[in-house]
């Protein structure tokens, strides 16, 4: 149960100026109930990559698995594939169309070919999932505010009922409040409903407090592949392609080189600050 | 997704046809295309087509993609061409059950097909070497005068450049929000004509909303940088003459009095 890429290369463009290579000799393996974190810079080619997993973008080189079975071969329902790895685009609004909440979450549930029954109770237990409440169901999508609208959007691809969720940058643009809930939201997905999560992201921060396996991209290759933990040992190479470690975990860094002597082990503000009381009590 | 598709033809090149000052394009496309109707005789056709040809050497625009052009006459040139060749009456050279060529209906093929290519080519030259806002520009300046007769040139020529600047950017939303459909399952490409007319709905509508949006936001920031029309606006690369500019015209005129003559 899980997605594999082996040796994925994915070129845009035909030929000439504008053509560019996205993704070079990527091997990746996603397991289930994996909380996994895509991280890297604007153009390192971690959105193509996510593309990738549910067959939006095809390969120019290499196969896709998933389960098993590689998704370029003949017969291979995409649209199975699209239920099963749901994809959540960064912006809502290039989604929700139609006239009101419930309506837009039934889209995707519909188009699997689900009974009707069973598509209103999946977008139902969607939406109440996502913690959106009753009196909005009939409301108009672009009423909504700018984190409902994301609710609503992961609400409409979680109906289909995906084993897999990948989200593309799903807090950009909201509020610390707003980034909180959608990261408490995601979490209970993993834990509750067993949802393997893969999310995109460039905040350092949300990776070290969420994510338990960190891919690093830079310029279409994994650089890096691992626990956040062991990831931000590699502080100067973070850096060098323009990323960074947390900053409360920069700080502890920091500190250990003008000589304190303090664990270095550090992910999260919380523990960071535990480690700094640590040392000044010592 | 629909990446493929080109709007503005734009070639990026470094020549002196590129370099002119657009209003001289327009006036000479205009020129040339009304000299292929100007004239009769093989004369003429070639004077056009030697001034065609020296135009595409100096644009640096190779011959292959100037012919692409063509293809989307390529019915119309085959349609009249046919008719044009079986219906004219005439001296028939070739007579075949109910097929009569004639003479003069071969010639009028000919040379109703060539001015039909030459059309087409003459003006996308144009595009080739002109940006979309030169032309806007030139537009506007050469439509001045008929600000007098309260024609609004200025807001007509800055629709339309705001129309050709939103092109390439809803090119791409609509490509972001087909592939966010698609991951819900949308299917675009099978099912009756219906199904498939039905399933563009889910795309057009956030694009229609986002294109409204966007114009209200565009709207907002112009009216904050305190834009009310064209009066008394000065241009930040106000369209100016040059010396290569007053030649090109010379060498248009030359080359309409040469036509006209002949």
């Amino acid at each position: 149960m899980s997605i594999v890429l082996k040796n994925v290369s994915y070129t845009y463009g035909k030929s000439g100026s504008d053509c560019g290579q996205a993704l070079k000799d990527i091997s990746l393996e996603i397991h289930k109930g994996e909380f996994l974190a895509i991280v890297g810079h604007t153009g390192s080619g971690k959105s193509t990559l996510i593309q990738l997993f549910n067959g939006l973008e095809r390969a120019t080189q290499g196969e896709v698995y998933f389960q098993g079975e590689n998704i370029y071969s003949k017969g291979f329902s995409m649209k199975r594939l699209r239920s099963k790895v749901g994809l959540v685009f960064q912006y809502p609004e290039h989604q929700l169309f139609e006239a009101t909440v419930i309506k837009d979450v039934e889209f995707g549930p519909r188009n699997m070919g689900q009974e009707p029954l069973q598509v209103e109770l999946n977008s139902f237990q969607a939406l109440k999932d996502v913690g959106i409440s009753e009196e909005l169901l009939d409301v108009s999508v672009l009423a909504l505010s700018g984190g409902q609208k994301r609710r609503v959007a992961i609400a409409g691809v979680l109906a289909m009922q995906p084993e897999f969720l990948v989200l593309d940058e799903p807090m950009a643009g909201l509020d610390p409040a707003g980034r909180r809930e959608i990261f408490s939201l995601l979490k209970k997905l993993h834990e509750e409903r067993g949802i393997t999560i893969v999310f995109v992201s460039h905040s350092m921060e949300d990776v070290a407090e969420y994510a338990d396996r960190v891919v690093v991209m830079n310029q279409g290759q994994i650089v890096l592949d691992g626990k956040p933990r062991r990831i931000f040992h590699y502080e100067k190479e973070l850096q060098q392609i323009g990323l960074g470690v947390p900053q409360a975990a920069q700080l502890v860094h920091r500190l250990a080189e003008r000589g304190a002597g303090i664990e270095q082990d550090c992910l999260t503000a919380d523990e960071s600050a535990a480690a700094i009381l640590r040392w000044l009590e010592k | 997704m629909i990446r493929d598709i080109t709007i503005g033809q734009y070639y990026r090149a470094d020549s002196v046809i590129h370099r002119l000052d657009p209003r001289v394009k327009i006036v000479g496309t205009l020129l040339y295309i009304i000299s292929l109707f100007a004239f009769r005789g093989f004369a003429g056709y070639a004077a056009a087509v030697v001034f065609f040809g020296v135009i595409v050497f100096l644009s640096k625009v190779p011959l292959s993609y100037i012919l692409r052009g063509l293809k989307p006459v390529f019915f119309v040139l085959i349609f009249t061409s046919v008719l044009n060749l079986f219906w004219t009456p005439g001296e028939s050279f070739f007579t075949w059950g109910v097929i009569d060529l004639t003479w003069e209906g071969l010639y009028k093929t000919i040379f109703i097909a060539l001015r039909l290519i030459f059309l087409v080519l003459g003006s996308s030259l144009m595009t080739f070497t002109t940006t979309p806002n030169q032309l806007t520009d030139a537009l506007e300046k050469l439509l001045g005068p008929l600000r007098h007769l309260r024609v609004p040139v200025h807001e007509l020529s800055m629709m339309m450049s705001i129309a050709l600047r939103f092109i390439p950017i809803l090119v791409d939303e609509t490509d972001k929000i087909m592939k966010a459909q698609a991951a819900r399952g949308a299917d675009f490409e099978s099912g009756s004509i219906m199904q498939r007319l039905k399933s563009m709905v889910p795309i057009l509508i956030p694009l229609f909303v986002s294109a409204v949006r966007r114009a209200d936001d565009l709207a907002l920031a112009m009216d904050a940088r305190c834009y009310h029309g064209g009066a008394g606006r000065t241009k930040m690369h106000p369209l100016r003459y040059r010396g290569q500019d007053f030649v090109a015209y010379i060498v248009c005129i030359c080359y309409s009095l040469l036509i006209f003559v002949v």
